[in-house]
């Protein structure tokens, strides 16, 4: 899969999609546990809310930017693909939006609003976060149907929809448990334990489904001596899932120790599946129509873009990685200082 | 063109969602260094009101950002879902500005913000003043990069058309190219102008719900001197761009005076109704020769008419000119409006000076009816931005990309009413944030000063301490 490093038209293209590839597995990871934590809302007792809040408060904006970045290198490197996705996407697109901004604002006004409009926010922020976590569960399903808009492929994307929704709530909970205490972390472990189930089932689905809709990603899959090394990646995934089963009836170990684990056993989870699909679909970005070669921009131009992106990527790793530093450690209410 | 076709339709809706996200990055850019500036004050002085000033409004920073990143997500869907042909055609040259906004300039505030936001008690006072000047700094270079692309859209440059498709020849040439430098300090002392009667008209709200504390003195003097200094910058800076858009778009100019002939000693329009099926204005009201003395500083001096932009077969290749003409208007009536009651303040606070002490003006002396007049205007930054964006914005039609690409070839293919509905949604979605915003302005200003919305006066203790 590596390509022709003297062929600008070549790795340029490979390199972009690598990054944009990346870019969505952050988002999803990032983002998934705090859209997680806005699903698992309502579930949590009134002060339990405000400390859900602070676990992701000095975060959440910083994950968004990850669908920025994701979107703003499909739309600046593969700018046809952006045209042609967004457009057969729209509905979905605008209501993920509606989520997203409901949410945002909410997560913001919240904190500010006077006492009696506080229950409208947090009502909104939860409302937000599933519509987003749905549409965004939804465009995958249709992505993985080769964005054909059938009964059967509406169907399916609802049900990837309601899968990834409970996913989402799945790495929401494993953050909680890793920020929280007492009886909030309990709750957590137990609503890991409950949404583990729509994790395993997702990944099934999609992973049966992917390789009937298209020969071409069947025969990628199933031909020897691929198959072998491919094989690892359910195999890992089965028994980091089993892991995690095990975990979650155990904690809290005493003292706390490893309770970031769930959240990093879950994240690896999520990034093989991810790998999986990623495998399934190059070299196409627009499934089985456009692949990315055909839909790059100008070599002179993704040259220009890429150095930008060698300076500052590095830079954004290492300062959004100060920053989950800086706030390490259990979750208190949120306070502007 | 009057039918609401999909075309229609998509414009209006790119219309409604950039007016609602520039609202807000046109408070955050100047207000962060504003912030900087509270900060920076308060590590000098230590006097508590520098920093009851900074946790007001970094309140109110936060809540414009996150307004800002989350209408600027829909920004970047918009691209795609209503206008593929703009980056089929020209994105080899936007796809790498917009990528530099995107990785310089956003990713450094939603990094920093963080810090800044919550981080004053977890990390040491001189990284926190360093988050806050960054993410200033990042707001600016934000807007220099998106600034790049629109101007090149006015006055596009540094670039060979290859089969239907934009390459860039000239990098320097894209960036600076030449309506860039106007259009960027425009903006930037707009954004300024936008703070300083914001923090004006909330101080003056509480001042004149009683609050008389320091920090009031301070931002309510803070408001009126930076808007005093920097209004006469920007009508200087409003007759450069002018100039600079006779040159390179003279059509737009044409369409913001009414002119529909070429011609010399054009009357500058008070007021105006223009009629495009007509071609001409109805119910003048001029002041002779003004219009040829303020394009071409001579009285006069020749301006160009729209007629001039008729195609022989009929076609219009001149903006809509009513709306171009009224926004124009609204935009210099609003800074007027800013430069008489900032300079009025201005002169009343340095008249009496002498109630505060030793200090070259004291905010004792505004008068009451110029506190009342500055509390609408609080939000008449934005009034005056948005009519200047729909001035510039609106001239340029029907081009998208001056020259190059029009917007009627760029639009989707979407069904009309698919447009229409989600138009409805978001035009809803927005209406309701803004109200909400607005008063979670008003109870934050009633909060810090301490009657917390509520009718319970709390004791002064209370506003020395931060809020939720």
């Amino acid at each position: 899969m590596l390509p022709d490093f003297s062929n600008p038209h070549d790795w340029l293209p490979w390199a972009f999609a690598s990054l944009m590839g990346l870019s969505i597995l952050v988002y999803v990871v990032l983002d998934g546990f705090d859209l997680g934590v806005g699903i698992l809302f309502p579930l949590a007792e009134r002060a339990e809310q405000d400390k859900m809040i602070g676990s992701i408060g000095p975060f959440w904006d910083a994950n968004e930017t990850w669908l920025v970045l994701a979107v703003g290198l499909l739309l600046v490197a593969f700018p046809s693909a952006h045209g042609m996705i967004l457009s057969t996407l729209y509905l979905p697109v605008f209501m993920m939006l509606i989520g997203l901004i409901l949410r945002g604002v909410a997560f913001e006004f919240r904190a500010k609003a006077r006492d009696h409009h506080k229950r409208l926010w947090n009502r909104l922020f939860f409302v937000g976060s599933v519509i987003t976590a749905l549409a965004q569960g939804f465009m995958l399903g249709l992505y993985i149907m080769g964005l054909e808009q059938t009964p059967a492929t509406l169907a399916f994307a609802c049900l990837t929809a309601a899968f990834l929704a409970v996913g989402y709530s799945f790495i929401g909970a494993t953050w909680l448990i890793h920020k929280t205490a007492d009886d909030l972390q309990l709750k957590s472990l137990k609503w890991a334990r409950q949404s583990l189930w729509g994790v395993i089932l997702g990944i099934l689905a999609v992973s049966v489904a992917t390789p009937l809709v298209s020969t071409r990603i069947f025969d990628k899959w199933f031909t020897w001596p691929e198959l072998l090394w491919l094989a690892s990646l359910p195999l890992i995934s089965a028994v980091l899932v089993a892991v995690i089963w095990r975990m979650l009836r155990q904690m809290p170990y005493s003292q706390d120790r490893f309770s970031w684990l769930p959240f990093a056993t879950a994240s690896t989870v999520f990034a093989l599946a991810y790998l999986g699909l990623a495998y399934s679909f190059y070299p196409y970005v627009v499934p089985e129509r456009l692949t990315i070669y055909d839909a790059a921009a100008a070599p002179e131009s993704l040259l220009i873009i890429l150095i930008g992106a060698c300076i500052v990527v590095p830079v954004i790793i290492g300062y959004s990685i100060l920053a989950y530093v800086i706030f390490r450690g259990k979750a208190t209410e949120l306070r502007y200082e | 063109m009057d039918a609401l076709d999909t075309l229609m339709l998509s414009r209006i809706q790119f219309a409604a969602n950039i007016s609602f996200h520039i609202l807000f990055p046109t408070i955050t850019i100047a207000l962060g260094w504003v912030l900087l500036f509270f900060r920076v004050r308060f590590a000098q002085t230590g006097a508590e009101k520098w920093m009851n000033a900074y946790r007001l409004w970094v309140k109110i920073f936060a809540l414009s950002f996150a307004l800002g990143v989350v209408s600027g997500i829909t920004m970047s869907f918009q691209f795609g879902t209503n206008w593929p042909g703009f980056m089929k055609t020209v994105g080899n040259i936007a796809g790498p500005l917009l990528a530099y906004e995107v990785l310089t300039a956003f990713f450094l505030e939603a990094a920093f913000v963080g810090i800044m936001l919550f981080g004053a008690s977890r990390v040491p006072a001189w990284l926190h003043v360093l988050a806050t000047a960054l993410v200033a700094f990042g707001t600016t270079v934000s807007a220099f990069w998106i600034i790049v692309l629109n101007s090149w859209m006015h006055t596009p440059q540094g670039f060979e058309m290859i089969d239907g498709v934009a390459h860039a020849t000239n990098w320097m040439e894209i960036i600076f190219n030449p309506s860039m430098p106007y259009r960027f300090t425009h903006m930037m002392l707009a954004s300024f102008l936008t703070v300083s009667f914001l923090i004006a008209g909330v101080s003056a709200f509480r001042w004149l719900i009683g609050d008389r504390s320091a920090e009031i003195r301070t931002t309510l003097k803070t408001g009126l001197l930076l808007g005093a200094v920097l209004i006469p910058a920007q009508i200087l800076m409003g007759d450069k761009h002018g100039l600079n858009t006779l040159e390179y778009q003279p059509q737009k100019v044409a369409a913001m005076e009414g002119n529909w002939e070429t011609q010399s000693n054009v009357p500058l329009l008070l007021f105006a109704i223009p009629d495009e099926a007509a071609r001409e204005n109805r119910f003048e009201i001029a002041i002779p020769n003004i219009a040829s003395l303020i394009l071409t500083h001579s009285f006069d001096g020749v301006v160009p008419g729209l007629n001039d932009f008729v195609a022989k077969d009929g076609t219009v290749e001149h903006p809509p000119v009513a709306p171009v003409f009224w926004s124009f208007r609204v935009m210099v009536g609003t800074g007027m409006a800013m430069l008489l009651l900032s300079w009025v303040s201005a002169f009343y606070m340095w008249r009496w000076r002498h109630l505060e002490g030793r200090t070259w003006f004291a905010a004792e002396g505004v008068p009451r009816v110029i506190l009342f007049a500055l509390v609408p205007m609080a939000f008449s930054g934005w009034v005056a931005t948005l009519a200047g964006w729909y001035t510039t914005e609106i001239g340029r039609q029907p081009w998208l990309v001056q020259g190059v690409l029009t917007t009627e070839v760029a639009v989707a293919e979407v069904p009309a009413p698919m447009v229409m509905g989600t138009l409805v949604a978001y035009l809803a979605v927005y209406a309701a944030l803004l109200i909400a915003y607005i008063g979670v302005v008003v109870y934050l200003a009633r909060k810090a000063s301490g009657t917390g919305g509520m009718s319970t006066p709390r004791p002064a203790s209370a506003i020395l301490t931060p809020g939720e």
